[in-house]
């Protein structure tokens, strides 16, 4: 008996050892590990944070999707290496309040050598536009006649205003004057898609590298889900020879920034985003740290639903009066390149001719805790309140999201003796219990679609529903549908100087900070186009210094 | 007697994974939101038509019945946040990345906790007994995402005294890939297993038969080979089922960390983005698994050992 049992734990063990010296006896076999750079071959190597949920243009909504897809297709129009708007497909074109008209180059082609044609653009946008295809951002194309329709199931795609007048020249109708829509057309959900390839693969389309056609300047030429994506320069692109970087390898998906950081230190990638706990690091190492203004902007969202304390406008100026976004900025997030916000528009808005916010400074009030607790006694005698009970601040759950909540828990606390019950949310929740109104403050914020001063301008309009506050104002929405609808661009830019100081005044949302993104990068790569439009980080002008 | 008892213990498998099955359904779709929820509204139009598209449109109870229907043919369905992806491939292209960082990690646990418990119980209060049991406390109680992290810097840090890649930082291809993860991952059995063997060890070291083949000249390697290991190693063998089934699915922290493709990310990940079909499939999927494992260790423990009596009553 004793003997039987020892028999078998033996064999197991035996079994157990073989494994392990046969795994052991292939280490020394060291494979070469591909580098941060590699001159000779002109490739560099990333990491990427999650694995892009759908690389199908038509469908894609995330920052990762529209970093490969801005490399492996390529629009009407595209941003040129300093964020111009340059020509892509189209070689020119003409714009006015009515439409605009687009000539494609002859020798623009897909990856299978193909022309890519006016008709490719018009089967994408109207694909796009079906309910069926349930697209998230098809609002985007809510500019184009008859869009609006389409999307809705009220209209046959045909009946879209874009057509292709010949087999390289485009017409696009608008609905309204729409003067940014040249930057539209740099837009992933722009990008065109061949209707034979599209249909022959239905719902399987670019669910795998050799699922789909390419007409940028790179290639997916590997995609092992979860694991390695590579982009190879595309031998079908029109303008390869103006291409200095041949392959960019992503052999890895990571979303914890230590990781990423630590692949960087070690020389295996070329790009590494920081977040706050990596900074020191980062500046103890030596290492040149850049950052870039990601347009977005954060604030307190107030609710306005029937009953809420927050609907109260001398309740909002009283936190107005006391909250200093600068304090916020500088003592509590303490990143460099992060900006406190004063206005609804950050500082990388686009006016008539340079930035909307040196067109049009914004209205500065200066804090004052006397007058934030005038304010305060005043909204207790309108709303017929001895005292305010707890307001309930709805939060995420990231560490910095934690840290602003906090403080702005003590200062209403200690500035105007208000309670702030903190509920902090997971993403989803959070977003659900915004879209249930379910909170007096949130903690938002918005990062802009479109390369014009609407995606921030119609965010608080009435019939907006990504207004999660629900606030209403009849001002504020006259100002919007002026501004949509108006083709003069300084009566446009005017009525919007109107609307930044009505939200200083009625203070819809209270600015907190505009969002920068900070990173380290390989000293050899030059040329990489950081900014939130067409598609972050840009390699397609970028290449490796000697 | 023994055709009886598997049978049985996978009838009541069969309960358990449905049990599971069914609460967890119940409860992701009581959590408030849903998987269409991203941060930007979407209209009403668009919404209906994903809904309709994952059959989120129908009453719970039938979305439940469709969902143990195509459970019972072996479809999980189509990932809401990877749109064109099946879970059933995600679960196949994914669960053999855990399964190979998890054997290696059990492998490393297992030759790594026998060896410390056998020091350990061999210099028995002396400084190597009290140095492997200082780390089997450390290994335990420190959290994986700070091994895992300072595993990694540690890495950087060869790497950069070496001046080449003598370990890689993150990444998964090659077989040296997989040793530091799978180190990490498998230390907190590793600790378990050392304690373990230096318990059994002892145990043996008092025994009669140690004293007998002592007195009959046999000593050292032989002695400690022949029949110290091999009774010693008796505890720890049925401690590995569990040990199994627990590494190959708790692999999350490591697996982000080392930007390892494997499935206990997907697990996480699924939950946070309330992805209902990922979630299913892979709750599913690892509780049968688990259950599989429990049954081959009741099966094993017989073969192991004729004393324990296979009843089909037993618990």
């Amino acid at each position: 008996m004793r003997e039987a049992k020892g028999i078998v734990t033996g064999k197991i063990a035996s079994a157990v050892m073989l494994i392990v010296f046969a795994v052991v006896g292939i280490f020394p076999g060291l494979p070469a590990q591909a580098s941060a750079v590699d001159l000779e071959s002109k490739s560099i190597t990333l990491a990427l944070a999650t694995e892009p949920p759908t690389l199908h243009s038509a469908r894609a909504t995330d920052t990762i999707a529209s970093f490969v897809i801005s490399h492996m297709m390529e629009g009407l129009l595209r941003y040129g290496e300093n964020g111009e708007l340059v020509g892509g497909v189209a070689e020119r074109w003409q714009i006015d309040e009515n439409g605009a008209r687009f000539w494609l180059r002859e020798n623009a082609t897909w990856s299978d050598g193909q022309a890519v044609t006016a008709q490719d653009f018009v089967f994408a946008w109207q694909y796009a536009l079906r309910p069926e295809t349930a697209s998230q951002y098809a609002f985007i194309f809510y500019p184009i006649k008859g869009a609006r329709a389409v999307n809705e199931g009220l209209a046959p795609p045909d009946s879209l205003g874009v057509r292709a007048v010949s087999r390289t020249e485009l017409y696009v109708e608008f609905a309204q004057p729409c003067p940014y829509f040249l930057s539209l057309t740099a837009f992933m959900s722009y990008m065109p898609l061949r209707q034979d390839v599209v249909e022959h693969w239905g719902r399987r389309y670019a669910a795998d590298a050799d699922k789909m056609l390419y007409n940028g300047p790179f290639t997916l030429t590997k995609w092992v889900h979860g694991a390695h994506l590579t982009l190879e320069k595309n031998p079908h692109y029109w303008d390869k020879s103006s291409l200095r970087i041949s392959r960019i390898d992503m052999p890895y998906i990571t979303a914890d920034p230590g990781a990423q950081f630590n692949l960087f230190r070690d020389g295996q990638i070329a790009l590494a985003n920081l977040d706050t706990g990596l900074l020191d690091e980062a500046v103890k190492r030596g290492y040149d740290i850049q950052h870039f203004h990601s347009g977005s902007l954060f604030f307190l969202e107030f609710n306005f639903r029937a009953g809420r304390i927050t609907a109260n406008r001398s309740f909002r100026k009283a936190i107005q009066y006391l909250l200093d976004p600068a304090v916020l900025v500088n003592k509590v997030i303490g990143l460099p390149g992060v900006l406190p916000a004063y206005s609804l528009f950050p500082v990388t808005v686009r006016g008539q001719r340079q930035a909307f916010r040196q067109e049009y400074p914004v209205r500065r009030l200066r804090q004052d805790l006397a007058v934030a607790r005038q304010y305060l006694d005043q909204a207790k005698r309108e709303l017929g309140l001895e005292v305010f009970p707890p307001l309930m601040l709805l939060a995420g759950d990231s560490p910095r999201a934690v840290q602003e909540a906090e403080y702005y828990q003590y200062l209403l606390k200690r500035g105007l003796g208000l309670d702030l019950r903190i509920d902090q949310q997971v993403f989803k929740q959070r977003i659900e219990k915004m879209r249930r109104g379910d909170f007096d403050i949130v903690v938002a914020a918005w990062g802009p679609d479109y390369d014009d001063i609407m995606t921030f301008a119609d965010l608080f309009a009435s019939w907006n529903d990504n207004n999660r506050g629900r606030y209403s104002h009849p001002e504020y929405d006259r100002l919007v549908r002026f501004a949509q609808n108006s083709a003069s661009a300084s009566q446009r830019f005017a009525a919007m100087a109107v609307l930044q100081d009505l939200v200083v005044d009625d203070v819809p949302i209270l600015p907190t900070y505009e969002n920068a993104m900070l990173y380290v990068q390989h000293p050899q790569l030059k040329g990489v186009r950081r900014s939130v439009f067409g598609g972050d980080p840009n390699f397609r002008d970028a290449w490796i210094e000697p | 007697m023994m055709i009886k008892f598997v049978l049985h213990r996978l009838l009541w498998g069969a309960i358990t994974v449905w049990f599971i099955a069914t609460a967890t359904f119940f409860a992701m779709h009581a959590v408030p939101g849903d998987p269409l929820i991203q941060d930007k509204a979407m209209s009403p139009a668009v919404r209906a038509q994903l809904e309709a598209r994952y059959g989120l449109d129908k009453p719970l109870s039938q979305q439940y019945f469709t969902f143990m229907g195509n459970m019972l043919s072996g479809d999980f369905g189509i990932s809401f946040t990877q749109e064109n992806r099946r879970v059933n491939d995600i679960i196949r292209e994914h669960f053999p990345v855990s399964a190979t960082l998890g054997i290696a990690a059990i492998a490393i646990a297992l030759v790594g906790g026998v060896f410390a418990g056998s020091i350990a119980a061999h210099y028995r209060g002396q400084w190597p007994d009290k140095l492997v049991m200082f780390m089997v406390v450390a290994a335990i109680s420190v959290p994986g995402f700070v091994i895992a992290g300072l595993a990694q810097l540690i890495i950087v840090r060869l790497n950069a005294a070496a001046e080449s890649t003598v370990l890689p930082v993150a990444g998964w291809g090659g077989v040296n890939h997989v040793w530091v993860p799978a180190l990490v991952l498998g230390l907190g059995t590793l600790a378990y297993l050392s304690r373990l063997s230096r318990a059994a060890m002892l145990e043996v070291l008092s025994s009669d038969y140690i004293l007998a083949a002592r007195a009959r000249g046999i000593s050292g390697i032989s002695l400690f080979f022949r029949y110290q290991l091999r009774n010693a190693l008796l505890p720890v063998v049925t401690e590995l089922g569990p040990a199994v089934a627990a590494i190959t699915t708790g692999g999350f922290v490591v697996e982000l960390i080392f930007a390892i493709p494997g499935l206990g990310r997907y697990f996480v990940q699924a939950v946070q983005q309330l992805d209902y079909t990922v979630i299913m499939g892979t709750t599913v999927f690892y509780g049968a698994f688990l259950v599989v494992i429990v049954v081959l260790v009741d099966i094993s423990y017989g073969l192991i050992d004729p004393r324990i009596r296979l009843s089909a009553g037993r618990s």
